[in-house]
């Protein structure tokens, strides 16, 4: 969608398709684990453009899904036997929930979160749901949880690590969410493996931990990460490797199609890594690169990535990943912080909690020059303060 | 139905109506407006819907605290009217608002 957008915005003229697998127009997937559940969200969710938009800057619509790509002769073919002619072929297939091998899963009232058909139908369970399970603390998981506590469901989070957020967040912010959502009264069983998923009747009624503990549950949500979307590209011939390989320029293995968001694995500009995001700002940044790309940018695609969720009322925002670090800088108090990861002697990732100010400035400084520990002990470790001085500098 | 006139950075103008309920932000998209991206879409976290709002402050609540923070943080300066245009949702029908769009959001 931001790819076809921004073509058009910069004057591209020629045809333009857009090849969906849902039935609805292409809509915001943030707000499916936020307000999509609160009761009064609209049930066409979020479009990202009205339906109008589609005929004003002439793109199409073909309601598919995309089922294989012929790259010799240049041709998608699309379910229903048809098939639509490409120039240049953008895969932005996404992620799709990763399926846990536990006996029980396959038994109804064990659900996973990705469409909005299914935020619409968790939405639809959760307002006659007594107690549900969340399996994976992760930030879906976790703010599923969030929304269900505020409808008055009784939540527990049973997850494999000894702390929330784990794959996402340092140990501080973790601490945090997880003060934020017991004080809520979510129940968080942390370090505990599930066993299996129990039922009667073909219907789940709760999880057996490792330890024999059984968590009743009317509702058992699955919210153990994401796999690529990558099965297209595969049987297409393309490179594949946990996602879809891109180069430096996001283009896949045949220079005529390229890979964006979920599904692409791409060199991180940061730390040189190569790594693949889950994130609403990856998949724009790179929609509107390939555009630019198409119409004949030949720089290399360099954003620094960066994340939020909402947590309860906590407001989390990540600038880059703090993967790896050797020294953590906590600043600011309470429920309003942020911390600096830093490795070899440079700011690597920031994380902020209630302190948006925080989260821009790391944002703007990591987007230019990655601050020394110098630097930063400089200002005290006020990444305010150093972003001004950068800023009146340049 | 509220309408927006979007001031671009050439000088050019485009008045759209905007549907109840509707941002500033949305609106500016739906119709293919340049200048507003609008990257989180309306949840006051990226900076990139800003715009000057050239009158009717009074129509709208004065920004929260996390927008009042983002809007220290925006690609073009921040001015007094400075807002973050997913937090303007008009809500008067008969409402005429004038936007100015600056010149960069990222």
């Amino acid at each position: 969608m931001e790819t076809a957008a921004a073509l058009r915005g910069h004057g591209y003229a020629g045809p333009l398709t857009i090849v969906g697998g849902e039935a609805h127009l292409p809509y915001e997937r943030p707000p499916l684990s936020k307000g999509q559940l609160e009761d009064g969200a609209d049930a066409a969710g979020t479009p990202l453009r009205p339906e109008q938009f589609f005929t004003d800057a002439d793109v199409a619509l073909l309601r598919g899904p995309a089922v294989e790509v012929d790259r010799l002769r240049q041709i998608v073919y699309v379910g229903g036997e048809r098939w639509i002619g490409y120039d240049h072929l953008v895969l932005a297939t996404g992620s799709r929930p990763r399926r846990l091998d536990l006996p029980g899963v396959a038994l109804r009232g064990v659900t996973t979160l990705r469409t909005l058909d299914d935020a619409l139908a968790l939405r639809r369970q959760l307002a006659t749901a007594r107690r549900i399970v969340v399996l994976g603390a992760g930030f879906i998981g976790m703010e599923i949880a969030s929304a269900a506590v505020k409808r008055g469901v009784e939540v527990t989070v049973l997850e494999v690590n000894e702390r929330v957020l784990s794959r996402s967040v340092t140990t501080p912010v973790s601490t945090a969410v997880a003060a934020h959502h017991r004080a809520h009264g979510v129940q968080l069983c942390l370090g505990e493996r599930a066993a299996r998923v129990v039922g009667r009747d073909g219907r789940a009624t709760g999880v057996l931990t490792e330890w024999g503990r059984l968590l009743p549950a009317d509702l058992v949500v699955l919210g153990v990460g994401a796999v690529p979307e990558d099965d297209l590209a595969r049987r297409a011939g393309l490179a594949v490797d946990g996602g879809v390989l891109v180069d430096r320029s996001l283009t896949t293995s045949d220079p005529l199609i390229s890979a964006i968001g979920d599904c692409a694995v791409v060199g991180d500009p940061v730390t040189g890594a190569r790594r693949r995001l889950e994130s609403i700002q990856n998949a724009t940044d790179q929609g509107r690169y390939v555009a630019a790309r198409i119409l004949g940018e030949l720089r290399p695609y360099r954003a620094v990535p960066w994340f939020w969720s909402n947590q309860g009322s906590l407001k989390l925002q990540m600038v880059s990943l703090a993967r790896e670090y050797d020294d953590l800088v906590v600043t600011g108090d309470g429920d309003r912080f942020s911390v600096l990861c830093l490795l070899n002697g440079r700011l690597a990732a920031v994380e902020s909690v209630n302190d948006p100010g925080t989260h821009m400035a790391a944002r703007r400084l990591l987007g230019r020059s990655v601050p020394t520990e110098t630097e930063l002990l400089a200002v005290g470790y006020d990444l305010r303060a150093l972003a001004r001085r950068t800023t009146a500098a340049a | 139905m509220p309408t927006v006139t979007y001031v671009f950075d050439d000088g050019s103008k485009q008045t759209v109506e905007l549907p109840v309920a509707m941002s500033v932000m949305r609106g500016a998209l739906a119709n293919q407006l340049p200048g507003i991206v609008g990257e989180c879409g309306g949840s006051t976290t990226c900076g990139t819907c800003h715009v000057y709002l050239d009158r009717s402050t009074e129509m709208f609540a004065p920004p929260t605290d996390d927008e009042d923070e983002m809007l220290e943080w925006t690609a073009a300066p921040r001015a007094g009217n400075s807002r973050l245009s997913c937090q303007l949702v008009p809500t008067q029908p008969g409402a005429e608002l004038v936007v100015r769009v600056p010149d960069k959001q990222v």
